[in-house]
């Protein structure tokens, strides 16, 4: 054994805790979790506090679970792409098998403890969202159709769905509705990136609009769902999720959120190459900060109805 | 040289240790909260299940 290979931090078994901890894709796991826990608590029915810190818990190692399952099958053309690259599997910091056992073992834990914690609705949702995004997406979508992240934002949505179910033990309008916010708001976030990272999709030839159908079509496909998103997401200010301070919110980065839209579509490949693809980048950022405030607002909405609501209503 | 280059594995190797023992010990502690939040506020105390049995028993006769 030479010096070498007792120090390389990419000797497979030398990993690190925090390496272990990134196969979870740790940044995800923050959408998972608030939203999760916006569905939980916009539910009518109070669950034990401590109970819904562990199903929380639980529904974000799920969520890690199929990041790490994630990490094994893409290892390939993780190791291709700029952003991907230093992820723990194609770097050798983890072995491929491990990320696959990491995965598996935290998937059956995950679905057995959230069903033990709250009920078995939780339990099965979760199952299905880790079987979505790792089998349908993963495995299936992302190396075949250009529609990929249409379809696979599916797995990403179903968060609130399940901390609603765990509260409540069913499904409701309401938390179907938290599903389609982030459904449909899934591709132009997505879309918007693959605009400025625009080589990694190439080198990987994974499918993304921007390779199959080229950018022009990209920047007209975000638009047109952000128009589907801007509709549902103030129409749902009409429902019992909604309420002023959800409406307010929407209305205004709503506004926003298309104001980019229509800035991105007016803008040829040359601008974006010009100024480094400055508006894409803020339409990115714009939509991380528009999820979360959605959500936080149908938190508020939620908090004013368990004081009692609007003075008014 | 060698010794230092040792030092730096064990560190890495201490540390990983160190993650998967407390998350052990967090998984326990899990455990017996959700536990004392399942079975508490007296529902299975054996007062409330001797209620129960004799709430059954009168129905049932």
């Amino acid at each position: 054994m030479t010096d070498a290979s007792v120090t390389s931090p990419a000797q497979t078994g030398d990993a690190e805790f925090k390496d272990y901890f990134a196969l979870l894709k740790p940044r995800v796991m923050t959408l998972v979790v608030f939203t999760a826990f916006v569905g939980m608590l916009a539910a009518p029915t109070p669950i034990n506090p401590f109970l819904g810190f562990c199903a929380i818990l639980f529904i974000a190692v799920g969520g890690g679970a199929s990041g790490a399952l994630n990490m094994w099958y893409d290892a390939d053309i993780d190791a291709l792409m700029k952003r991907t690259a230093g992820r723990p599997v194609p770097t050798g910091r983890v072995d491929a098998s491990e990320a696959l056992a990491i995965g598996l073992v935290l998937s059956g834990f995950s679905v057995v403890f959230l069903g033990l914690a709250t009920n078995w609705l939780a339990g099965g949702l979760l199952a299905f969202t880790i079987f979505f995004y790792v089998v349908i997406y993963t495995m299936w979508l992302k190396r075949s159709t250009p529609q990929n992240i249409v379809i696979g934002g599916a797995a990403g949505a179903f968060p609130p769905m399940i901390g609603w179910a765990a509260a409540t033990g069913d499904i409701s309008v309401a938390s179907v509705l938290m599903f389609c916010l982030t459904f449909m708001w899934t591709p132009p976030h997505f879309w918007a990136l693959a605009l400025f990272v625009k080589g990694d999709y190439d080198k990987a030839t994974v499918p993304m609009l921007t390779v199959t159908h080229g950018r022009r079509a990209t920047r007209v496909h975000i638009i047109v769902y952000t128009a589907l998103l801007a509709a549902l997401a103030v129409g749902t200010g009409f429902t019992q999720v909604g309420g002023p301070v959800y409406l307010a919110t929407a209305v205004v980065l709503n506004a926003l959120f298309l104001k980019g839209a229509v800035d991105i579509w007016r803008r040829t490949e040359d601008q974006a190459e010009a100024d480094g693809y400055v508006t894409e980048k803020k339409f990115f950022k714009l939509s991380l900060l528009y999820l979360f405030a959605h959500f936080g607002a149908i938190l508020i909405e939620a908090g004013i109805d368990r004081l009692g609501g609007y003075p008014w209503a | 040289m060698g010794l230092t280059h040792e030092h730096e594995l064990h560190k890495r190797r201490r540390g990983r240790n160190a993650g998967v023992g407390l998350v052990l010990a967090a998984f326990i502690a899990i455990l017996f909260g959700m536990t004392i939040a399942k079975i508490g506020g007296g529902a299975y105390s054996p007062e409330t299940r001797a209620a129960q049995q004799q709430t059954e028993g009168g129905n049932g006769s």
